[in-house]
């Protein structure tokens, strides 16, 4: 009987597992909505939190992301040609320059950039362009605004900016760009980069002061003489001398439009008290509008209903066609319904969602490098076996940045004009092996730098001719390669230094390494590493860590020895790579970019030459010369190029990386149903191991309950018998 | 009591201020307001008039301590201490250095911690309580060894190995809930279900060993013995006599982080993508926003000694011998 009873609890609980493990449905472990299930939603993660995304203020990589397809500066970047170029956005045009002499008397274009004292950049912005729906913009039939000059009762309810259900819109107009560049000298809003424009932009620093002296004008009111409109769709931006570059500028957020209503609206006191405020919420003309924005777990962008006719581009770079970028050419934009990114601090939960499918492209951590990428024999990268299996696809692109071992030029040991410091900073260059660097904390994502100007800029030349000749030299391979240690150390003998040790004081050479402490634990294999390659010369490296800003303050004082640094580019000009050696850009006499302090005559002289020309072999051969100049006097080791590994989910359409532009999002498209299908058949629950685990726990529960038993059912003994 | 109560509420203005002013003068050792400013600020093209400008504008271009500026009592209060620190006993807390309210964010965050910590908190009691009832139910067989060498186990593994132990096995293997996520509402369940279990797990360890200690102690006391003499089984011992009076500390040890379980767990939330508030200080000390971190410091001063009053309550509840006078 009981073995008849213990086959039919045998057979139902096998009956339970087989029924458990045989259920196919919807993945339990989809962290959305089941409603989204197969929406027109893209996944992606964040792991650093946005500060603002008000367009005066941001300024960080993690914040365009957001703000790029928010905000809509008059020009962006082509999405498929290279080199990067510029086309109009909300501009029916790129806007040509007019020079004007003192007199502001127009001047030939040709004229010699010496004889201009002013530029014009006149922007036309095409008519009919709305912004997204937003409360500020709100009408009653009067034609007053629902939510402008509110009483602090009525606002006391309104604790998100859905709270106002009233929406409106209004058309674009030139008011708004020249009320932004307005707000980029309002001292209540202390743009980053007004100390930059103030050398630009005619009246800037003016306007500041005057703004100081009224806190609570309204900038309407008060006029910009850098600005001018001219007509509903017409502004002018008049800039001091001749600065080719400010078109760039153009087509960043920090010139893209803000309606007067935006200040009006959310400077009604007490909003701030629930964190309604532009940098929180802002108000754009772009394919998106940012829906939800809970920087501590999910960010929503939607489209927005309002966005003007923008059509896929109909041409890009050869080899574009075969690649599938060209698929959706002359298509409207943009493509997707919904863009979700959900906080991921760390990086294995943000891997392991990705191989779920729960994100549609994942950049690679370190973690998970192994476990997405093989580096084959010729030493490129390609994916592993497990990514191939789920037709997951690569993408590398070099990055516009450099990173750099810079030596602070004011110091009295590796700085300053001297031969003996040039060959003693030579010396530290041939000896510091990056090509080991990249391999070990990079995983060899990074490109072995020559110079200060990346790959994929104007003036980086390639293979032999763009190698650094004091540090390398061309094999007979065909292959770049580091002059051999003997050489660094003969350097460093002819610096006065042999083998490390200091012939005028018989003492041996110490430097000193100024760096930012991370506080993680490759901190200390970096810092290790360095001292080794210092030490292969007999130099003896202290390494001084501290926190961010106290090694910004001492590179700001010149208290920094050698220091590591990077740059990334604001836009694809090498200017704005090689001004990081220019003199009079220096950080600690002028509070400039150019952390080493470096100055040299001949290569500023060529620089100013350099900026106003054109793309072209004369700038070209002057790039050569500069480039010539920082190798010979070697103010920094140049490291390496960033390289970025983009994974790709199989049912994103083919993307091209871009590293300059931000607002590329409009251009993706994704295939929803797909999605939908490999997450099911990826992440059915399995759910016998923890049947197998309950009866293991019960297994040895059973012993306990009979020991138990046992004891409470055991006779009493008799001591006295 | 209520005299007692109001005597230990007046100790926490001493408490508060000498708290305040230490995390006050430690902060400041370590920064500037200059700095504050840069970090705000960004990294490239920053002026030095912009930093000025942020400083006017985020009330930090005040002196410390002293205002040399100013006259009488002004020169005293007129500082970036009382300003900024002797304000929050207001309990406004004003807003980050990055422009955002802090009470509206505490306000919003502490709910997703609380949505962790207070299952984490109760389902770990019953487990850590029945597990040490049980090994102190055996105590002194292989059922107690193996169960404490089990806790030894369990204590001497670090909980970031739970963590993402948890993640793979649960997440990612088996697939039964979101590795990471989080949604409020009743939608919150199946992304509590595995921090809460990872949770637990990594707390039976201790717990069940301090628990076990507690009962054993309380076994051997006289009344026990008497109980048992009275022939009364051993399950009724346990459950009527032993549990009771070892509910004494252990009410009184649960009581006092009570109020701090809002403040939530910095790895636990990182992990799995809680929006709470266990990252809320560090990443303030990483972005050097002074704001929060004197506010969050104030906060976590008051609720910790609130905790400290709560358990002394809590003894008078379960121990009527204990009187507060």
């Amino acid at each position: 009987m009981a073995r008849k009873h213990l086959s039919k609890t045998t057979l139902l609980t096998l009956a339970a597992i087989l029924l458990l493990t045989a259920c196919k449905g919807k993945p339990w472990n989809d962290p959305y909505p089941a409603a989204d299930a197969d929406a027109n939603v893209y996944y992606a993660s964040f792991s650093e939190q946005p500060k603002t995304l008000d367009p005066a203020q941001s300024y960080s990589v993690d914040e365009a992301v957001f703000t790029a397809q928010i905000y809509e500066p008059p020009l962006q970047y082509h999405y498929l040609k290279r080199p990067y170029t510029l086309i109009p956005l909300t501009a029916t045009e790129v806007p040509k320059p007019i020079f004007l002499d003192a007199n502001d008397e127009e001047l030939p274009a040709d004229t010699a950039k010496k004889n201009i004292v002013r530029t014009v950049y006149e922007i036309h912005i095409q008519p009919g362009i709305n912004y997204q729906p937003h409360p500020a913009f709100a009408k009653k039939p009067d034609g007053s605004y629902y939510y402008h000059n509110l009483s602090a009762a009525d606002l006391a309810d309104k604790k998100s900016l859905a709270d106002f259900t009233q929406t409106g819109t209004r058309e674009l107009v030139a008011d708004d760009y020249v009320y932004e560049i307005k707000r980029l000298a309002d001292p209540r809003v202390q743009s980053p980069i007004f100390g930059f424009l103030g050398k630009y932009i005619q009246g800037f620093t003016d306007f500041n002061a005057q703004l100081k002296q009224n806190n609570n004008v309204d900038l309407r009111q008060v006029p910009l003489q850098g600005t001018q409109v001219v007509d509903k769709y017409t502004y002018k931006i008049i800039i001091n001398g001749y600065y080719p570059q400010f078109l760039y500028w153009l087509a960043m957020p920090f010139f893209a439009p803000v309606p007067w209503e935006a200040d009006a609206f959310y400077q009604q006191p007490g909003l701030a008290n629930s964190n309604i405020s532009l940098a929180w919420y802002p108000i754009g003309t772009g394919a998106y509008m940012l829906e939800e924005n809970n920087p501590n777990r999910q960010m929503v962008m939607t489209r927005n209903p309002n966005y003007h006719k923008e059509y896929y581009p109909m041409e890009g770079e050869p080899g574009d066609l075969k690649a599938g970028l060209l698929t959706k050419a002359g298509q409207q934009l943009p493509f997707i319904d919904k863009f979700v990114f959900t906080l991921e601090k760390e990086s294995i939960p943000r891997w392991n969602k990705f191989l779920q499918g729960y994100y549609d492209q994942s950049a690679i951590s370190s973690d998970s490098f192994d476990q997405a990428i093989k580096i084959d024999s010729a030493g490129s990268p390609e994916i592993t076996p497990l990514i191939k299996a789920r037709n997951i696809s690569l993408q590398t692109s070099v990055s516009p940045g450099n990173y750099y071992l810079g030596f602070n030029m004011l110091d009295s040991i590796v700085g300053r004009d001297s031969e003996r410091a040039r060959k003693l900073r030579l010396a530290i260059a041939t000896a510091m092996n990056y090509d080991e660097y990249i391999a070990i904390f990079l995983n060899g994502r990074g490109v072995l730098a020559q110079g200060p100007i990346p790959p994929g800029i104007f003036g980086y030349r390639e293979g032999k001719e763009g190698i650094n000749p004091f540090v390398y030299e061309w094999n007979n391979n065909n292959q770049i390669q580091r002059k051999s240690l003997d050489e660094a150390k003969q350097l460093l003998k002819e610096a006065g230094y042999p083998n490390g040790r200091d012939l005028t004081t018989d003492e041996a050479l110490l430097l000193n390494f100024d760096v930012m402490s991370g506080g993680t634990a490759d901190d200390q294999a970096f810092y290790s590493w360095m001292r080794k390659e210092f030490n292969q010369l007999g130099i003896q490296l202290q390494i001084r860590d501290t926190q961010y800003s106290r090694f910004q303050e001492k590179l700001r004082n010149g208290q920094a020895q050698i220091f590591m640094w990077g740059w990334q580019a604001d836009y694809p000009d090498p200017e704005n790579f090689l001004f990081l050696l220019y003199g009079p850009n220096g950080e600690v006499k002028y509070g400039g970019e150019n952390a080493t302090n470096y100055q040299n005559d001949q290569y500023d002289a060529l620089f100013k030459k350099m900026r106003n020309l054109p793309n072209g072999e004369a700038r070209q051969h002057i790039i050569d010369q500069m480039v010539a100049i920082a190798w010979h006097d070697s103010p920094a080791v140049w490291g390496f190029y960033p390289q970025g590994f983009l994974l790709t989910q199989s049912w994103v359409a083919p993307t091209k990386p871009n590293e300059i532009a931000n607002n590329t999002l409009k251009f993706l498209s994704i295939d929803p149903k797909l999605r939908a299908e490999l997450r099911d058949s990826w992440n059915q629950p399995i759910l016998w191991p923890l049947t197998v685990v309950v009866l293991i726990i019960l297994a040895g529960l059973l012993p306990i309950f009979y020991y138990y038993w046992r004891r409470q059912h055991r006779p009493v003994r008799d001591n006295n018998k | 009591m209520i005299a007692y109560l109001i005597r230990r509420l007046l100790y926490l203005i001493p408490v508060l201020i000498g708290v305040n002013l230490l995390t006050f003068a430690l902060y400041f050792i370590v920064n500037s307001p200059e700095d504050i400013a840069r970090a705000q600020l960004g990294g490239k093209h920053i002026d030095q008039s912009v930093v000025q400008d942020w400083e006017d504008q985020h009330g930090y271009n005040k002196p410390l301590f002293y205002n040399n500026k100013e006259t009488g009592i002004a020169a005293l209060t007129d500082t970036l201490f009382v300003k900024k620190s002797l304000i929050l006993f207001t309990f406004n807390f004003g807003v980050s250095d990055s422009g955002r309210n802090i009470s509206h964010d505490v306000s919003q965050r502490m709910w997703p911690s609380i949505y962790i910590a207070i299952p984490t908190l109760i389902i770990g009691l019953l487990v850590n309580i029945t597990f040490a009832m049980l090994l102190a139910f055996f105590r002194q067989t292989y059922v107690d060894l193996s169960g404490v060498l089990f806790c030894i186990i369990m204590m001497s593994i670090s909980g970031l190995f739970y963590i993402i132990s948890g993640q793979y096995f649960i997440g990612k293997v088996l697939q039964l809930v979101p590795i990471s996520g989080f949604e409020g509402g009743f939608s919150a369940f199946k992304f509590v279900i595995l921090p809460v279990v990872v949770g637990v797990i990594g707390g039976i360890g201790a717990g069940t060993r301090w628990y076990r200690t507690i009962f054993l102690e309380e076994m051997g006391k006289d009344y026990i013995r008497t109980a048992r003499a009275k022939g009364l089984a051993e399950s009724r011992v346990l459950f009527k006599h032993v549990l009771k009076n070892a509910m004494i500390p252990i009410v009184t040890g649960v009581v006092v982080i009570i109020p701090s379980l809002f403040l939530g767990s910095l790895i636990m939330e990182s992990f799995f993508g809680i929006p709470g508030l266990g990252s809320y200080t560090i990443d303030a000390i990483r972005q050097q926003d002074f704001a929060i971190v004197r506010a969050m410091v104030f906060l976590g001063t008051i609720l910790y000694c609130i905790g400290l009053i709560m358990t002394d309550i809590a003894y008078t509840i379960v121990d009527p011998r204990v009187r507060l006078q």
